[in-house]
């Protein structure tokens, strides 16, 4: 039964990557990127069950919080294109003056 | 034995949501609306398949563990969705509302 | 005060993650939240907010509550997503007011509406919040502001 539920999230991964490839805007790709993470989280709590290695949650539960921090980085990086500048309104500003 | 069907229950409609949500990614027509279909998967799917894992766990470490996992997601989905939208927001992206719809083109 | 308690909560989250109850790695668990404890108080975050102490009894309720709205949005999602002829979604984007004294309760609005299928708070100030919806419906449910005094009740003792 847990085979049923590997493929499940295996499936919606696929959906979710070919979203991330095909996505319009880079927030489409990084809406399903941040869902792909999130299906890989799940995917490897199942799998500590499925192979009955119980140290995969730990790597699970690592996994959840880089998933967040990575999205909420490459978000930064998008949007203020550096990571020097602290605070979201300067790098506005010069994104204003350059254009 | 009626736990293990509950729990196999929880892993079988966690799965057919979280395909149900990948297929709504690509069905809806502009990224905030896909925002909702991936909210789908990050509750009530992680929900779901996390609450079967930890029926077949019982009380133990690994149910724990499953707990954090779950209250990890609980709290970051949303500021991760939130972030998302209002950056899209801030960028200029605009939203299609329900003025100008068209049927499901994706 | 608020660091050893900070430390005593972090060393149960050890035990509890690591299982072992070896004396080296208790001795290496008492070292990493010592370490966490320093840093911690070096970056200024052990503060009123991060302890929940002073929330009402209720909450557990609260959780609930939210629990059967988020199960009740999912199942409307699902079928606008399924629904056969074309993904029937009406999207809108709303104002609505932010009635919530605290911080705190601000950020739990906002992050209860976020959680809930159909919605997504897009800004959020002082005094107003800014939703993106997907139906007609989820709108509307929003703008009675429910979910709003439902935490003013639950969480909060008055």
């Amino acid at each position: 039964m847990f085979v049923a539920a590997l493929l499940a999230i295996l499936l919606t991964m696929g959906l979710a990557l070919a979203r991330a490839l095909t996505g319009p805007t880079t927030y489409d790709r990084i809406a399903a990127v941040n869902m792909f993470g999130t299906k890989t989280v799940l995917l490897i709590a199942v799998l500590a069950f499925f192979s009955g290695r119980s140290d995969l949650l730990d790597i699970a539960l690592v996994y959840a919080l880089i998933n967040f921090i990575g999205v909420i980085a490459a978000l930064k990086l998008v949007t203020q294109g550096n990571f020097h500048s602290s605070d979201g309104d300067e790098s506005e500003a010069k994104q204003g003056e350059s254009k | 034995m009626i736990i293990d069907i509950l729990s196999w229950i929880c892993l079988v409609a966690g799965g057919a949501l979280g395909i149900v949500g990948g297929i709504g990614i690509h069905r809806f027509p502009d990224f905030y609306s896909r925002l909702h279909a991936a909210g789908i998967t990050d509750t009530f799917c992680a929900t779901l398949i996390l609450l079967g894992l930890g029926l077949q766990a019982g009380w133990s470490i690994a149910a724990f563990k499953l707990a954090l996992i779950f209250m990890f997601l609980f709290f970051t989905s949303p500021t991760a969705s939130h972030a998302l939208a209002n950056a899209a927001l801030h960028s200029g992206l605009q939203p299609r509302l329900d003025g100008d719809e068209r049927e499901g083109s994706s | 005060m608020k660091s050893f308690n900070f430390g005593v909560l972090l060393f149960l989250c050890w035990i509890f993650l690591s299982g072992h109850l070896e004396p080296l790695l208790l001795g290496l668990g008492v070292a990493s939240v010592a370490l966490t404890v320093f840093l911690s108080r070096r970056m200024n975050v052990i503060d009123h907010e991060s302890y929940p102490l002073h929330l009402s009894s209720r909450f557990p309720g609260f959780f609930l509550y939210l629990f059967r709205e988020i199960v009740k949005a999912n199942i409307d999602v699902a079928k606008r997503i399924l629904r056969w002829r074309g993904a029937s979604v009406s999207p809108q984007m709303i104002q609505i007011p932010q009635s919530q004294e605290t911080n705190l309760g601000a950020v739990i609005y906002a992050n209860s509406i976020t959680l809930t299928p159909g919605t997504v708070t897009i800004s959020l100030s002082k005094d107003s919040l800014t939703v993106h919806a997907l139906s007609k419906e989820a709108a509307g449910k929003l703008a009675t502001g429910a979910m709003s005094k439902e935490i003013s009740n639950r969480v909060f003792d008055q």
